[in-house]
């Protein structure tokens, strides 16, 4: 376990911003974090290398920290204990774990008290927590990120809920210019620990307005982390890690996968905010993709399999930064790129994670990387239309069956 | 009746078992003791059966003033509808867009310093302690003004002609109490013992500034004097100040939250939200507009059409007053009353304090391209706050001509000192450009920074030699 993140420590100390020395990155991950038997999941996790006396180690402190899925089937545990869940219920675990544990700990958002949210996410905390603590707002995007922030700054660790992530637009001057930049321009002296959370992407026929994806505008801003989730495993694991950092958060859920159903474990456990997930190993060529576009890849994953192609199936899950380790590993092993996202084409994180592996990885490819994305378009509201907006297994099909020709 | 608990006492300590019915009657009581929990009595509430509309305190007590019985309708016949019951009339008529007068402003001091009517006694320490603050404002904003005219400094914001505002308003809070102020509102740090130095330090962004050299001059903050950092952006922290207050209330703390902002930060959204919020979350915020009658250019008139701002609380269901701006102890009073009525209360107030812009909006700005030099020579001489709060110490026999020259001396004297130590101080490392967007470092930045620093050695003729790595 140590061995892995030490020679990521001695990786980020090279001369040149834009290679990674090779042969570090042959160290095989440990099998402990593949295979879970249930009991205890303690596994200190040094993320970032020491570089100095400014970095803390070991952020993950004495948590369960657990990045890789196990093998097998992607959204599923190895171990037989545990409960099932539908993913908007482990997010509401996730939530209410935390608030439990941490008393500053407040949700605010548009109907997240008696109405339980609109995906139901915070259903039940207001009657366990009060409604000082599941605040209902008025209708003021702007204003209650705001208010989150300010609450942030002196002492509260808010969760802000977004109806919709496309909403959150109207609050893009309070995540921009204050969420992202105070504790930098205060000189550290604030901290602004929020987590802004919502469904966005495409959903079933909802409208263009109600289609965002967000995760393209925000990716610029400084000061602020993005993660994904895509499964209920990983949907509890990033809430609670998400509220216990230091950092703004932004979370990114999307509208249909709130229904998925998979088996968790008991025990409490955290997830790490910037490691990728390895869903499916592969040798033929990888395929990093997040959120709802990870079950259209695996889907194609299985006709690709049977046409005898193995490809390596990535869940990016942290969209700012980069787990350019997990990435770049994989992308040594397969040579060939393929990165599907429900983003467009411009501007997406497909384009920026294009140009980062370009530039890190240039050497290690042996085809150009292909980027699957949205048209430019709003997103119709037409059914027929909106299925052709959002990238299909079968275009997967044939841009795998193409790259490894 | 819905069956939820609403708290509002500390969550952690509260039994979840207390209905809303006992909650309900532990706050009328609290707060109005001859209000009887109206909506409860089951006769005049009709939306018992409704699964969606629950019991509120908050309508309670914000609905102070619509008894049923005192309603201005031509009959006595109510209707009942979402937010309450509301009276018939038979004339159409629409509310005019004005009053008949404006609101008043509350003054104590008249022109000659002289009380009138009552007011809170202020000692002669603090009385002394607001007055010499508020001359130290105005020497230190003359000399870094005239420090950025000899392009010591890149820019400055005087706060000329509001250093009552700044002053009397930091003198009525407690040091727990947390501001989110705008940028012309220095003062309020002056007086919680942000020195010289240290303002000095943020506006020649050295090394000791405890923004890092980040933001821009005046941009302070101070964590440990509960001052939040300026941020550039007009009216952003009015949410941010609700925010905080809900933090506050939540902790049950013996304190408030003050933010301040121009006439011309009430049009933005985030203060109608903010407002808004505020009376419905009922937090301990003050709401303090500096209605200086010009946003950078546009003057008042062009800015809004409402008798100013103090007629918008009463929109946003909050108490409002309206103060002379340039009276200390106007201002002094007006918001020790606010900071008592918005702690044991839990309600938002709005103070609205009429003043002028002495000074120009910035050092980018000439303002005599747009208004009368006339008319701001009158201000500044006739309506000056200083000169009307040392006639009424001088009045006192707290103060006289000679401490006066000579606070002025020695004033000016620090100053210079400062901001002539500020100059010396190296500026802060390069390495400092990287840290505090997170709390650690993550990969990209390193290699940025890696980047940066072996651009810096490979080209050192490029950059300035004397500047810390």
């Amino acid at each position: 376990m140590a061995a892995t993140f030490q020679s990521l420590g001695a990786s980020s100390s090279l001369s040149t911003p834009n290679s990674f020395d090779s042969k570090l990155f042959h160290v095989p991950r440990p099998k402990s974090l593949a295979e879970r038997k249930g009991g205890s999941l303690f596994v200190r996790s040094d993320l970032f290398p020491d570089n100095g006396s400014k970095l803390k180690v070991g952020r993950a402190g004495n948590l369960a920290v657990n990045a890789v899925a196990t093998k097998g089937h992607s959204s599923s545990t190895a171990s037989k204990p545990g409960h099932e869940v539908l993913l908007f219920e482990a997010l509401r675990e996730g939530l209410d774990e935390e608030m439990q544990r941490d008393p500053c700990v407040c949700v605010i958002g548009e109907d997240v008290g008696h109405y339980g949210g609109s995906y139901k996410v915070t259903k039940g905390l207001a009657t366990k927590y009060g409604d000082l603590r599941v605040l209902d707002t008025p209708i003021a995007e702007n204003s209650f990120t705001g208010m989150g922030i300010g609450a942030a700054m002196t002492g509260l660790r808010p969760v802000i809920e977004g109806m919709n992530m496309g909403f959150l637009l109207l609050a893009f001057n309070q995540i921009s210019n204050n969420c992202g930049m105070l504790h930098y321009t205060s000189g550290g002296q604030f901290t602004i620990p929020v987590v802004i959370r919502g469904p966005g992407g495409v959903g079933r026929q909802l409208g263009a307005e109600h289609s965002q994806r967000l995760e393209s505008y925000f990716q610029s801003i400084p000061g602020i982390q993005m993660v994904a989730c895509s499964t209920p495993y990983n949907a509890k694991g990033l809430m609670k890690a998400a509220i216990r950092s230091e950092n703004p958060v932004i979370l990114f859920e999307h509208v249909l996968l709130y229904n998925l159903k998979e088996r968790i474990p008991d025990e409490e456990y955290v997830v790490s905010l910037e490691e990728a997930e390895m869903v499916r190993p592969g040798e033929h060529i990888t395929i990093l993709t997040y959120s709802r576009m990870r079950y259209h890849v695996m889907q194609a994953a299985k006709t690709l399999v049977n046409k005898g192609y193995d490809p390596e199936v990535i869940d990016i899950r942290s969209l700012k930064p980069f787990d350019l380790f997990t990435i770049g590993n994989s992308v040594k092993k397969t040579h060939r790129v393929l990165i599907v996202e429900e983003c467009m084409r411009t501007g997406g994180i497909g384009a920026s994670l294009t140009a980062a592996i370009n530039e890190n990885f240039h050497d290690y490819l042996d085809a150009p990387i292909v980027c699957l994305s949205s048209q430019d378009v709003p997103t119709p509201y037409a059914g027929t239309l909106e299925d052709w907006t959002v990238v299909q297994p079968a275009q997967i099909v044939t841009a795998v069956e193409q790259l490894c020709r | 009746m819905a069956a939820l608990a609403k708290s509002r006492t500390l969550i952690y300590n509260l039994n979840s078992k207390l209905g809303s019915l006992g909650m309900l009657n532990r706050l009328t009581r609290r707060h109005f003791p001859s209000l009887t929990p109206q909506i409860l009595a089951s006769s005049d509430f009709h939306y018992n059966n409704s699964p969606n509309l629950f019991v509120s305190r908050h309508f309670e007590s914000t609905k102070a003033q619509t008894h049923p019985g005192s309603l201005h309708g031509d009959d006595d016949q109510l209707l009942d509808f979402p937010g309450g019951k509301v009276g018939i009339t038979s004339q159409m008529r629409f509310i005019s867009e004005t009053n008949d007068w404006r609101v008043p402003c509350y003054r104590v001091l008249d022109d000659d310093g002289q009380p009138i009517g009552e007011f809170v006694e202020v000692d002669e320490e603090t009385a002394l302690k607001m007055y010499t603050n508020m001359v130290t404002l105005q020497v230190m904003d003359t000399l870094f003004y005239e420090a950025q005219r000899q392009g010591r400094i890149s820019f400055y914001v005087t706060t000329i002609g509001e250093e009552a505002i700044n002053i009397a308003s930091a003198a009525a809070l407690s040091m727990d109490d947390i501001i989110f102020p705008q940028y012309r509102e220095a003062g309020v740090l002056l007086w919680r013992g942000f020195t010289l130095q240290e303002f000095a330090n943020q506006c020649f962004s050295n090394e000791a500034d405890y923004g890092k050299g980040r933001q821009m001059p005046v941009h302070y903050g101070s964590r440990k004097l509960n001052y939040i950092t300026i941020a550039s952006t007009v009216a952003t922290q009015l949410p941010h100040a609700v925010g905080a207050a809900y933090s506050l209330k939540m902790d049950k703390k013996d304190a408030c939250v003050i933010t301040y902002f121009g006439d011309g930060g009430t049009s933005t959204g985030d203060f109608h939200a903010a407002v808004n919020f505020a009376a419905v979350m009922e937090t301990p915020v003050i709401f303090f507009c500096r209605n200086n009658g010009w946003a950078i250019s546009t003057p008042i008139s062009d800015q809004l059409r409402s008798d100013g701002v103090v007629v918008r609380g009463q929109g946003y269901g909050i108490q409002s007053i309206r103060v002379d701006g340039n009276d200390a102890l106007a201002i002094y009073n007006a918001v020790g009353a606010a900071r008592k009525m918005a702690i044991l209360e839990e309600r938002p107030i709005l103070i609205e304090a009429m003043t002028y812009r002495v000074g120009h909006h910035t050092t980018s700005d000439d303002s005599t391209r747009y208004r009368p030099v006339a008319e701001i020579e009158w201000w500044r001489n006739s309506r000056d706050p200083i000169t009307k709060f040392r006639k009424w110490i001088e009045g006192n026999r707290w103060w006289n001509d000679e401490e006066e020259s000579q606070l002025r001396i020695s004033t000016r004297n620090n100053v210079l000192e400062a901001i002539q130590a500020a100059e010396k101080l190296k500026k802060p490392p390069v390495a400092e450009l990287f840290t505090d967007v997170y709390d650690v470092l993550p990969p990209n930045l390193l290699e940025q920074r890696k980047s940066l620093m072996e651009t810096l050695k490979k080209h050192p003729e490029e950059y300035p030699q004397d500047f810390p790595l």
